[in-house]
């Protein structure tokens, strides 16, 4: 395993830390924690072989946050020196005592352990900052004009997008913490217009809490690309109506973000998101009792899957890092927390899930890995496929919409085959599914094995104001969801 | 940052640049923002911080490469590794498609007065819309009426110098101020919610007192629920929800995305749109810097280049833009480069865009008087493109959607998803008001400097029913 970069532990951290901390206690806040985060991250955009995008950014900054007459105070700055670090604790506490006035709610914090001087690294082979930006502008350049060689491809886009987090933590309890962690989403579409009909065709290898050495799982997927794009373009546009899906896992995912990730996080739960991301029909009053899906329903919250976009050892309020349940047997069974929410719930202590996506924002809670778990003894896909008489296969996610108490969802994906007889017969054109949450869950009626299995995910889930973002994973096997609401987007669109 | 200013380290990182031609970007930012929930502050903050983006280009024999390199929390005495950081990106970049010569003093756009320090903002911009919200909060407990909501302020100056001798600045103010307000089900009242949302320079024309004052009149519409399936209804969209709709379509009105046949400004044959009408009101889309109220930067700003921002056009002026006039399609935005290949002017995206109808007057309750039975909606939420070629957009309405009845309105209708291309609406669109500064809920944060009339749709898209409220 990979040590934190020598350069990053070679910045002053706990000469800043000290001097943020002792002026915040020094001016009487309750609690007060310090933060200080280098955040690498590279893009590439390769259009049809030509660079369109290749940039770096590299962002250092610390936090000082406070709870001072029981509310929150927040600033961030980038100079760092120890009388800044200073300067930006009073500036913490002056907001505070702005908004004490307005703040009816007081701020607990669910206590934690102290956990003093602890490292964490996640788990990559080469990191990816270590290859030139040529080499690999070059490789994608490569990829897209090979792809422009067949006949049946009109555009080739192909991105990358790789980032380095490396955070320092301490609070005023003791904690200190210094993390490093890197993350890749190498992606690559080809598009075609033909006889009027424009479609496109994306690899399905999912962003990846990895590093350069992932490179080769979407090479694989290249060279199969044209073929299924021209079978897209000659299939018949599907037949609104109720079928029988099996949805394979590289589209599961997202459903899974949508109607389990954001339902089950607290704070939209309570109302703290009311006015933006929203809020969830999940509430808590209905912990333990609420029947989210069929009884083969089980799913966790983690930060500890290897590989996982949310994946950490501690979070950024200094919790050590779990996993743990969210729906049992199909029964919703828990929340993703922090410390301020689990102290608001009465409850002992948090289970990890704060997070700010930068030195310049508020932790707020943010999704662990939403993963539902494979069903031992289920099958592989084919063997999901061979029970349905009747239905369509759902292959990679495209577009994606749900409503801000998550009930009514719906999504298209990247390619989708008519099953007949247990059987694949041939692909489908124009389809969308649309479902509301709980009815969804409830008509999953078999869940694959583990061979079926895969993490998948994303760099770019938003929330809050400030709007912050978050990479996260989600596992899950293909499963089967019975009588759901098909339509056709060309109908849709009065096409 | 320790040490110098903006200008200063453009100048410095110029001087200290080998490459074939250099350009340096300063964004100098500091925000301040208030959250709420229940009636109660949550959370709060301010932060500062400048980024230095170094953009070298090298010219070779195969064309000129472009390295981009951007830092924030830049030391000054680390100035000079962030330009050779840049330099060896751009020597080992491959040749660009873009490349164009960069454009000197003559050509670039103006700016503000170079050598002014950085503007900033701090939490003290609140304090006059602060004590107006403190009322509304402790009025909660009466009116049955909890709030929600964000504001916030940011000030970012921009520092543009070339090695062909720009230096170009702008200041941007930049506030918005979303309310919502949900009925507490606690004392029994409708838990229906309702939402206003504004952009403003620096908060002195926010009175939460009249946005509050709304949010009250939208309540006492939603005391009469009503249920209605999912369908095609009349609809009224409020300048509001026209944001929501025209700001995803203007993200979408690239030159070169057209006229390679990727999007619903394609005709089908290799060709682009331009020249077509494509509304049936005769509307016009345009984007215009100097636009009162809309004020933005009045040159391309192209820190973070892509498919339709080259980082060749820095400078190049943003002058106003129609890109749909009177109902036909009049341009697509499009980088030099683009232009020159497909023979039309250049047209960079400004921050900021105008739907408007010449002559037309009134606004939503104008609308809603002359209306018959439709739905009122307020805003649209989680927007996402469905099909390009059409460009059909799912989404949800929010936070309030009224039945008209006889110009009145009766009650609060559930949410629906709907299916819809802004494209299809401004085709079908069989009325325009006049319009006014309107706030996107959906693009809001990264798209607030619009100005929308509301407009009649006979047909809108109800595609199935949500739950949410
Ligand atoms: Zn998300």
């Amino acid at each position: 395993m990979p040590d934190i970069d020598p350069d990053f532990l070679a910045l002053p951290l706990r000469e800043l830390a000290d001097a943020a901390l002792g002026r915040a206690a020094e001016l009487g806040a309750e609690h007060a924690d310090f933060r200080l985060e280098r955040i690498r991250d590279r893009t590439l955009a390769v259009s049809d072989g030509a660079v369109e995008t290749a940039a770096e950014g590299d962002a250092l900054g610390f936090a000082v946050r406070v709870v001072h007459r029981g509310v929150w105070g927040f600033a961030s700055a980038d100079a760092l020196t120890p009388d800044a670090a200073a300067r930006t604790a009073e500036r913490a506490v002056a907001v505070a005592e702005v908004a004490a006035p307005l703040a009816t709610d007081r701020v607990e914090l669910a206590p934690e352990p102290v956990h003093a001087d602890r490292t964490w690294v996640s788990s990559y082979e080469e990191d990816p900052f270590e290859v030139s930006m040529r080499a690999q502008a070059a490789l994608l350049s490569g990829w897209c004009r090979r792809l422009m060689e067949d006949g049946r491809v009109d555009h080739v886009d192909a991105s990358l997008l790789q980032a380095k987090e490396q955070k320092f933590y301490a609070d005023t309890a003791g904690t200190s913490t210094t993390q490093q962690r890197v993350r890749i989403a190498p992606e690559v579409e080809v598009v075609a217009n033909r006889n009027g009909l424009l479609d496109s065709m994306r690899t399905l290898s999912p962003p990846a809490g990895r590093g350069w050495e992932y490179l080769p799982t979407v090479e694989a997927e290249l060279a199969g690309l044209p073929a299924l794009l021209d079978e897209k373009l000659r299939a018949p546009s599907v037949e609104p109506g109720r079928y029988d899906l099996v949805v394979d896992p590289s589209q599961l995912w997202l459903t899974i973000h949508e109607s389990i990730g954001h339902a089950t996080e607290l704070d939209r739960a309570l109302g703290y998101e009311a006015a933006y991301a929203g809020t969830s029909f999940a509430t808590p009053d209905r912990l333990g009792e609420l029947r989210y899906g069929a009884p083969s329903m089980h799913v966790t919250g983690d930060r500890t899957a290897e590989h996982g976009l949310a994946t950490i050892g501690f979070d950024d309020e200094g919790v050590a890092t779990s996993s743990f349940d969210l729906v049992r047997d199909g029964v919703l069974t828990g929340y993703q927390r922090d410390r301020r929410i689990s102290a608001a719930q009465g409850l002992r202590s948090s289970n990890g899930c704060a997070f700010a996506d930068s030195p310049g924002h508020m932790p707020i809670q943010r999704m662990a890995n939403v993963s539902l778990a494979a069903d031992p003894t289920g099958p592989d896909t084919e063997g999901l496929i061979s029970g349905v008489e009747d239905g369509v296969y759902v292959v990679g996610d495209r577009s994606w919409s749900i409503d801000m108490q998550r009930y009514n969802f719906q999504f298209t994906g990247q390619r989708f085959y008519r099953i007949r007889g247990g059987r694949l017969d041939g692909m489908l054109r124009d389809v969308a599914y649309q479902a509301s949450t709980t009815e969804f869950w409830n008509s999953m009626a078999a869940v694959g094995g583990p061979a079926s299995y895969v993490l998948g995910g994303t760099f770019r889930c938003g929330k809050g104001q400030p709007g912050q973002v978050a990479a996260v994973s989600h596992g899950c096997p293909s499963a089967v969801f019975t009588d759901v609401r098909v339509l056709n987007t060309a109908q849709e669109a009065g096409k | 940052m320790s040490g110098s200013s903006p200008q200063a380290v453009v100048e410095r990182a110029l001087e200290l640049s080998r490459s074939s031609s250099c350009m340096v970007l300063v964004r100098e930012r500091s925000t301040a923002n208030l959250r709420w929930a229940g009636s109660s502050l949550t959370t709060n903050g301010v932060a500062r911080n400048r980024t230095v983006t170094v953009i070298a280009l090298t010219d070779g024999p195969s064309g000129t490469s472009v390295g981009v390199m951007a830092r924030s929390g830049l030391r000054d005495d680390e100035l000079e590794g962030l330009v050779r950081a840049a330099e060896a990106a751009s020597e080992s970049a491959l040749p660009s498609e873009e490349a164009v010569p960069l454009l000197g003093p003559a050509e670039a756009g103006a700016g503000g007065d170079w050598d002014a320090p950085a503007a900033a903002t701090g939490v003290d911009v609140f304090s006059a819309a602060a004590t107006g919200l403190g009322r509304a909060f402790r009025a909660s407990a009466e009116s049955g009426r909890l709030h929600y909501g964000y504001a916030e302020h940011t000030v970012e100056s921009v520092f543009l110098g070339t090695s062909t001798g720009v230096r170009l600045r702008h200041d941007q103010p930049t506030g918005t101020i979303e309310m919502n307000t949900r009925g507490s089900s606690a004392d029994g009242t409708d838990p229906r919610s309702a939402w206003v949302g504004r952009a403003t320079r620096d908060f002195t024309d926010v009175d939460p007192d009249a946005l509050d004052a709304e949010l009250a009149r939208r309540a006492e519409w939603a005391r009469t629920p009503v249920e209605l399936p999912a369908g095609r209804y009349e609809t009224v969209l409020p300048p509001t929800a026209v944001a929501d709709m025209m700001v995803p379509m203007y993200f979408d009105s690239g030159a070169r995305d057209a006229s390679e046949g990727r999007s619903a400004f394609s005709d089908g044959e290799g060709g682009v749109r331009i020249g077509e009408r494509i509304a049936g009101l005769p509307l016009t889309l345009l984007s215009d810097p100097a636009r009162p109220g809309l004020e933005c930067a009045p040159f391309v700003v192209a820190d973070a280049p892509g498919r339709d921002v080259s980082a060749f056009d820095n400078g190049l002026p943003l002058r106003r833009t129609e890109w749909i006039s009177k109902g036909v399609l009049s341009a697509l935005g499009q980088t030099r480069a683009t232009a020159a290949r497909l023979g039309t002017p250049p047209a960079g995206f400004a921050d900021n865009l105008v739907l408007e109808q010449e002559g037309a007057a009134g606004g939503t309750d104008d609308l809603v008087a002359s209306t018959e039975r439709g739905l009122l909606l307020t805003c649209l939420w989680y927007i996402r493109m469905v099909d390009p070629q059409t460009m059909l957009l799912t989404g949800l309405t929010r936070d309030g959607v009224y039945l008209i009845e006889d110009g009145r309105i009766t009650g609060a209708v559930n949410n629906f998803r709907f299916n819809e291309s802004p494209v299809g609406l401004l085709q079908r669109a069989t009325e325009a008001g006049a319009p006014v500064p309107a706030l996107s809920r959906e693009m809001g944060d990264y798209f607030p400097r619009t100005e929308m009339p509301a407009l009649r749709i006979p047909d809108f898209n109800m595609s199935t029913v949500s739950k949410a409220s």
